[in-house]
């Protein structure tokens, strides 16, 4: 039997605490107090365990001892306002019924992904609630992984949970009817925790590569917990992006297109993985966007070059993404795809047909886009002008300096 | 005739009083649902909890769409409304998501209030504000 210490603890802490909690909240009704159980009941393993030795139910024994002590600090509420002597009756009765046999532990970690990620809650304070109850991250962490001051994200977490007490959202997996629409929140909220740790160009690095990190334990979890296709898709999606972490920026910041990445610094190991859900996904025939966004990451991936990329499957990927969610972006993609396989010609055309349409006429990408085909058919007026433009949409450090040093290219040739 | 008559007030302001001027608030609200009452002119009618708790539900192409929040679109006006007996938001949301203007407008989904005598306030029958804990080892 292993010792009882603070380091000991703090392992068991990590491994049990937002099980523990999340069966808490549903045995409890409210968050907060249901995390000053948790905390009631590691404190009171810490003092009780050295002596009397570690329970053969470690996880049982932490929650039944943090409801003993909810309703004891509601009795003591109670003396001062007896607006709580209902509700520690109510914990008590419910203690008697051995009602909470019937639900499974891993249903509650369900139960509060559902809950953190309700569409009803306000965007930023899902991936806020999700981060701080789901990966038990701290609010200081948060805040720091999105650059926003503690007490404003602790405020927006407290309002958070207010709604979910005050507005009646209840601390469930969704019914069948309703699970479609639900889990595309939670996804959005776990690709947007990715998305923050992924792609942001400021703040510490290190801190926000845990985010990505994050996500993918998240996507993983929620694979486990509940094997729909389109969430494996989007666990697929996160590992093909991820993959290519180390070869995507350069020691100095600078980005670097995925056409001149060294590929020999992409994850083999999260590829393999990624491929392999995308096929498992793609097979269930009931995928979505995140599925095939993630296809056409692993076409990519599995290709030794940009030559030697299966273009056609690419464009025919980008095909049925737009069938499924049609956008701008999208068709902006497929008209780079396009031009990889029928010739820069074919890419320009496309584009200039959705910018004749008023679409993505202010996002530098498509001026970006336009430029480097007409660069490639030797047109250097033309892509001097589009770079131009770009560069004067362009918000970001890193995609600024790439375009100044294509323009400067453009010149020296 | 029928006529729906609508309560507006400034949140932040009436989240100011003290528990006291509440009470009191409260307790001529209830005389004036009696009064209202005894004459034959009262239906129904509640107060709300504040728009911190709303929800907008809109259906567009067959799909519902859940966003935090009271409606804010100033090119809409009310234009109804309904009183729903529903277990928890979830139900209220597929409940309100078969109102058939949902389709055109926005239904914005907000818990009542029970109007009792003391110890309530416009945030709901008061619970003693909890501090967000840090989530660190005890």
């Amino acid at each position: 039997m292993p010792t009882v210490s603070q380091a000991w603890l703090n392992d068991l802490y990590q491994a049990e605490s937002r099980r523990v909690l999340a069966t808490l909240i549903r045995l409890l009704g409210d968050f907060d107090l249901a995390e000053e159980a948790l905390h009631d009941a590691f404190a009171a393993a810490l003092t009780q365990w050295p002596d009397d030795g570690i329970p053969d139910n470690p996880r049982a024994w932490l929650v039944s001892t943090g409801r003993f002590k909810a309703i004891d600090q509601l009795r003591r509420k109670a003396r001062f306002d007896v607006s709580y002597e209902d509700f520690a009756e109510r914990l008590e009765a419910e203690l008697v019924t051995g009602e909470e046999e019937e639900h499974s532990i891993e249903d509650d970690r369900l139960r509060l992904i559902f809950t953190c990620c309700h569409p009803g809650l306000a965007p930023g304070a899902r991936l806020a609630l999700t981060l701080r109850e789901v990966c038990g991250l701290s609010t200081e962490e948060i805040a720091r992984a999105f650059l926003t001051a503690t007490p404003t994200l602790a405020q927006r977490i407290v309002r958070a949970k207010a709604k979910i007490r005050d507005a009646g959202i209840p601390y469930e997996v969704p019914e069948a009817d309703q699970l479609p629409e639900r889990l595309e929140s939670v996804l959005q909220v776990i690709y947007l925790i990715f998305n923050e740790g992924y792609s942001a160009s400021t703040g510490d690095a290190l801190i926000r590569h845990d985010l990505a990190a994050e996500a993918i334990r998240l996507a993983r979890l929620l694979c486990g917990l509940l094997p729909e296709p389109e969430a494996e898709g989007l666990l697929a999606l996160l590992l093909l992006q991820d993959s290519r972490r180390a070869a995507r920026v350069t020691p100095d910041g600078d980005l670097v297109l995925l056409e001149e990445q060294d590929r020999a610094l992409w994850d083999r190991q999260q590829i393999g993985e990624g491929s392999n859900l995308v096929l498992r996904a793609l097979a269930s025939r009931r995928f979505g966007p995140y599925t095939l966004q993630a296809a056409i990451a692993a076409v990519h991936a599995e290709a030794d070059s940009v030559e030697a990329t299966d273009w056609p499957q690419i464009v025919g990927l980008y095909d049925a993404l737009l069938a499924l969610t049609p956008s701008p972006v999208i068709e902006l993609n497929r008209a780079v795809a396009v031009a990889m396989r029928d010739g820069p010609g074919e890419g320009l055309r496309l584009i200039d047909t959705l910018l004749a349409r008023g679409a993505l006429t202010d996002y530098h990408l498509s001026h970006a886009a336009r430029a480097d085909l007409h660069r490639r058919l030797g047109r250097k007026d033309e892509a001097r002008a589009a770079y131009q433009r770009a560069l004067e949409l362009v918000q970001q450090g890193p995609e600024q300096r790439f375009l100044t040093r294509r323009l400067a290219e453009l010149d020296a040739d | 005739m029928k006529y729906l008559a609508l309560v507006y007030y400034d949140e932040k302001l009436m989240e100011q009083k003290s528990q006291q001027e509440w009470d009191s608030l409260n307790r001529e609200c209830i005389a004036c649902v009696e009064g209202l009452s005894k004459d034959g002119h009262y239906i129904t009618g509640s107060p709300l909890l504040p728009t911190s708790t709303a929800t907008t539900v809109r259906v567009r192409d067959n799909r519902v769409t859940v966003t935090d929040g009271p409606f804010a679109e100033t090119k809409e006006q009310l234009a109804g409304f309904y009183m729903l007996e529903a277990k928890d938001l979830n139900a209220a949301i597929v409940l309100a998501s078969k109102i058939p203007p949902a389709r055109y407008g926005s239904v914005e989904v907000r818990p009542a209030r029970e109007l009792v005598e003391t110890g309530n306030q416009a945030g709901g029958n008061a619970a003693e504000p909890v501090e967000e804990s840090t989530g660190e080892i005890p």
